[in-house]
């Protein structure tokens, strides 16, 4: 489980997040919806500690995480997985080279260890022959799938997408949202996601926590969140003619 | 005034942060050997293109600018050794570095911030700043001295070549005159400002691309930014370390 508790954020005296509160649920896979510029990433990278916050409290289980030190971080960030929007692997290093490199780094397994669990994780996410290629000879659905058979290599306990989906077709985020909700189940993982695409709001969302101009105005689920009476929600998920053809159906 | 201070800081915290206990000695270890030969081997070529024309002009001017009979024409060659040994090995080769490796470093760590590869090493748990830096220091502190010594060679070599061939002097005079009072500490002093300005470079230049922010303009700017930097703290420690060393 995460607790953010009266999180504060501000960027040179703007503030980007106002006092957010919100619990994530462990074996879940929970969204942070938003528009653009609402303040998503911002949430999902002070949750990770990759942003200082200014106030509030960040739990990791009974852990206060933002109050640790780079040693303490490190011991609750081996259990972290995380997802970039850019995919951010490694250009220097092969695919095999960077879903070992966890492993590398923080086992002391052996040589053909390392290998048979690299090959287990990327034949998780249905990456077949192309230990060898490197990031850039990759497509867009490629690299999230290597990014995520990088981010499972140590079995997390936590894991963090950010925007899994954005520069994909439908079909690929389709398969990309369905493989982080089959691997939050398969390994019980506590999963943020942070995204503004309607389809995984619908297709995953089982927790989803609405953010705008970075304040929390919605908590709920896939099921509540058509029924909502949040103005600025319904602004959001009806933005789309077709959605609002199906809102006026209803 | 701030801005300066606020600047300073972070470089020292940076500089702390690098010089922290490495999480995996061997793969440090590993990535000191990539980066000897991405930093080191690959700048042997152009030290050594550099350093054989410098050697060769510095011969020629001094034997257009010492045609007075009353010169001994060995002087030419001692010129030409005392010139590449104590200011041209080391300071004029670490304004080229600075350049190519400077670079180099600052836009290969600043495109890894912007594109999240940072983030992605602190997730992991990985101390960015060492994995990243203290490598490039190690390489370049460790094989710059190599750098400078085939500098000082090839240049005296440029210049017995440009001096014989195009018959300014004899191939004897040039070389009684750089074996004539030679100071063996002359060597010391160019090794140890090589050992400094590589970590002028290395640290400057990685300080520039690990605090990038925004997008490939800022990358090409801090780039510009870390051998700009470099460059000026290089001249300035050059008349320092001269003070100091040979006072």
């Amino acid at each position: 489980m995460i607790k953010v508790v009266n999180l504060c954020k501000s960027f040179n005296g703007k503030t980007v997040l106002d006092n957010i509160s919100v619990t994530f649920e462990p074996g879940k896979t929970n969204l942070i919806i938003g528009r653009s510029g609402s303040g998503k990433t911002v949430l999902l990278k002070s949750i990770v500690g990759l942003h200082e916050i200014d106030s509030g409290e960040v739990w990791y289980e009974n852990t206060l995480f933002n109050k640790l030190d780079f040693a303490g971080k490190k011991k609750i960030r081996s259990e972290m997985g995380m997802l970039f929007q850019g995919s951010a692997l490694f250009d220097s290093l092969t695919v095999e080279q960077n879903v070992r490199f966890p492993l590398d780094m923080f086992t002391d397994n052996s040589s053909e260890e390392k290998i048979e669990r690299v090959n287990f994780c990327l034949n998780r996410v249905d990456i077949k022959n192309s230990n060898n290629l490197f990031p850039s000879e990759l497509s867009g659905g490629m690299k999230k799938r290597v990014a995520i058979a990088r981010a499972i290599s140590l079995n997390p306990k936590y894991l963090f997408c950010d925007e899994p989906n954005s520069g994909l077709d439908p079909i690929t985020a389709i398969l990309i949202d369905a493989l982080i909700k089959e691997l939050t189940v398969e390994y019980s993982m506590t999963t943020i996601v942070n995204t503004h695409d309607m389809n995984s709001v619908m297709e995953i969302g089982e927790k989803i926590v609405f953010i705008s101009e970075g304040v929390k105005c919605w908590e709920g689920n896939k099921n509540d969140i058509l029924n909502s009476d949040c103005n600025t929600l319904n602004d959001f998920v009806f933005a789309n003619s077709l959605a609002k053809k199906l809102r006026a159906t209803k | 005034m701030i801005k300066f201070l606020t600047q300073f800081g972070r470089y020292f915290l940076l500089l702390k942060k690098v010089f922290s206990k490495p999480e995996k000695p061997s793969i440090y270890y590993k990535q000191t050997v990539r980066e000897l030969i991405f930093l080191g081997v690959n700048s042997i070529g152009i030290i050594a293109i550099i350093s054989f024309f410098m050697g060769a002009v510095i011969t020629l001017q001094t034997a257009y600018n010492t045609e007075n009979p009353i010169y001994p024409k060995y002087l030419i060659g001692l010129g030409c050794r005392d010139s590449m040994i104590l200011e041209f090995s080391s300071t004029i080769a670490a304004l080229i570095l600075a350049g190519k490796v400077g670079s180099s470093i600052a836009s290969e760590i600043g495109t890894m911030r912007v594109t999240e590869q940072i983030d992605a090493l602190e997730i992991m748990g990985v101390n960015s700043a060492s994995f990243l830096i203290l490598p490039k220091m190690i390489a370049t502190l460790l094989f710059n001295p190599f750098l400078t010594i085939i500098a000082i060679i090839v240049g005296i070599f440029g210049g017995w070549i440009a001096g014989t061939f195009s018959g300014v002097l004899t191939s004897e005079n040039f070389i009684y005159g750089i074996q004539y009072e030679f100071i063996p500490y002359y060597i010391v002093y160019s090794l140890i400002k090589t050992v400094f300005f590589a970590f002028i470079i290395t640290s400057v230049s990685s300080f520039q691309g690990y605090f990038v922010e925004g997008g490939s303009l800022e990358v090409g700017r801090a780039s510009t930014k870390a051998v700009v930097y470099s460059s000026v703290l290089i001249l300035l420690f050059n008349v320092i370390l001269t003070q100091l060393l040979l006072s």
